[in-house]
């Protein structure tokens, strides 16, 4: 068993091009969603019923199609339809909506119970808008929902694995590549699951450190 | 500034009704009354957090909140025209309402830097003069949940105070301290009205109105009842509604 692990260790160029691949996957995915959730939000905050429903309808269909379907969609189904998307663009476009919609949900969250006396406050010293937003609001939500973001971060690293099945050579996808030139499966998945559990575990280390920040920032 | 016959009216209550008020530059003015007289209503028509549905509302001589527009129409100002009126107005909450994610210097800051684009190390040198002169210049580096009521409040003052406001709105500015901590931040009111800074001051705290305060208001059930000097208003107030309310304050 031993030597099993040392030949599958022979092929650890291909796990770290897998885990580069996974996490600038989901890096990325994690920067641009969280933005792109803030200013989805705002619709989701609305006043008016009419923009509400339009913004908890996109959300919430988002968030109740397996992650694994969503990523067939955008590879197989939009050709049909005629947009033709490289794999590593779909992949993209799917995580990016995928978690888009579960990061704005969070954010909405924290939102709602933050204290109205904290946008009255900005308002009263003439913040509107997107400075409001960026000011006041926005840090606001970042450091009330910030485990719980976290939390979906982690549940990014676990999703992106789907991503094998439309041809992305993030890290599974590798690990299945490995094990069937080496046959040694069972080794070779042993250590594709540690690099995850590295991963996972490096980023609920970092929301650890945040959180101890954050609780410093919260008004209670 | 003056507030000419404001009305407003939440479902069938009717909060404000017919009020006016003249705040002269460099005057104090306190406005008493029991809970629910509208007093804080009033502010947050003023400082246009709230639509009243009619009456006018004057910044040195100049309509704020609506603008006159045709012979017979006035328009509600758009949200970027009313921010920048507020920019104007230096407010402090009874909940003092600090942002906890910024420092006591930040909370000072943020709106010179970020609304008023003013220069950041300029921003920065007055908001320590102004922490200094609350107090608080040791607490610059302090979130505010590592601060007392009444040092927040003090912070609060002193972000108003960075907007460098034509007139400054208190609401109810000690009514959520502790009682040990309501003298630290009327006495750095108290000084604000000393230099000739143009305030309308909310409050229940009859001695702070009858020693700060250049005119007293005095209102009940969203009507203005009686204004005058505070010698005059605590020594004989004329209307009877105004014996009673200082009656049951001594």
């Amino acid at each position: 068993m031993i030597d099993h692990f040392a030949r599958a260790l022979t092929q650890w160029p291909l796990f770290m091009t897998g885990l580069l691949n996974t996490i600038w996957l989901c890096a990325s995915t994690a920067v641009v969603s969280l933005i792109l959730a803030m200013f989805l939000a705002i619709p989701l905050m609305s006043h008016s019923l009419a923009v509400r429903t339009v913004a908890r309808l996109f959300v919430d269909s988002v968030r109740s199609v397996p992650f694994l379907l969503l990523a067939f969609m955008a590879y197989y189904c939009l050709p049909a339809v005629g947009v033709k998307l490289s794999s590593w663009t779909a992949a993209l476009i799917t995580l990016l909506v995928y978690n888009t919609a579960y990061f704005a949900e969070i954010l909405r969250g924290a939102w709602s119970h933050l204290p109205p006396q904290q946008e009255e406050g900005g308002r009263a010293f003439g913040f509107t808008g997107v400075r409001l937003l960026l000011y006041i609001i926005g840090p606001q939500l970042f450091i009330a929902a910030g485990p719980v973001l976290g939390n979906q971060l982690i549940q990014v690293i676990k999703d992106s694995a789907f991503l094998m099945v439309i041809t992305i050579p993030e890290l599974t996808f590798k690990a299945n590549q490995i094990q069937s030139i080496l046959f040694v499966p069972f080794e070779t998945f042993i250590i594709a699951g540690c690099l995850y559990w590295m991963l996972c575990n490096s980023v609920e280390w970092l929301v650890r450190r945040l959180e101890l920040v954050a609780q410093t920032r919260r008004a209670r | 500034m003056q507030v000419r016959g404001l009305v407003k009216s939440f479902g069938a209550l009717r909060v404000l009704d017919d009020v006016s008020l003249t705040v002269d530059a460099g005057e104090t003015v306190c406005i008493l009354g029991p809970s629910g007289s509208g007093k804080s209503t009033l502010l947050r028509c003023i400082n246009l957090l709230e639509t009243p549905q009619s009456g006018e509302i004057y910044l040195r001589g100049e309509r704020v909140g609506f603008r006159e527009e045709g012979p017979n129409g006035q328009v509600r100002m758009s949200e970027r025209e009313m921010a920048h009126i507020r920019t104007r107005i230096g407010m402090v909450f009874q909940q003092f309402n600090l942002w906890p994610h910024l420092t006591a210097l930040g909370n000072i800051t943020v709106t010179p830097i970020r609304i008023l684009k003013r220069p950041k190390h300029e921003v920065e040198a007055e908001a320590l003069a102004l922490l200094e002169k609350v107090g608080l210049v040791d607490k610059r580096n302090e979130y505010p949940i590592r601060l007392s009521g009444g040092q927040q409040q003090r912070v609060a003052i002193a972000r108003a105070l960075a907007m460098r406001p034509e007139v400054l709105l208190f609401d109810e500015p000690t009514s959520s301290l502790d009682p040990e901590l309501v003298g630290e931040v009327l006495s750095v009111i108290r000084g604000l009205a000393d230099e000739g800074r143009t305030m309308a001051v909310v409050t229940h705290e009859l001695a702070f109105a009858r020693e700060a305060a250049d005119h007293v208001v005095f209102m009940d059930a969203g009507k203005v009842v009686e204004t005058g000097l505070p010698d005059e208003f605590f020594g004989s107030p004329k209307t009877s509604r105004a014996r009673q309310f200082l009656e049951r304050y001594r």
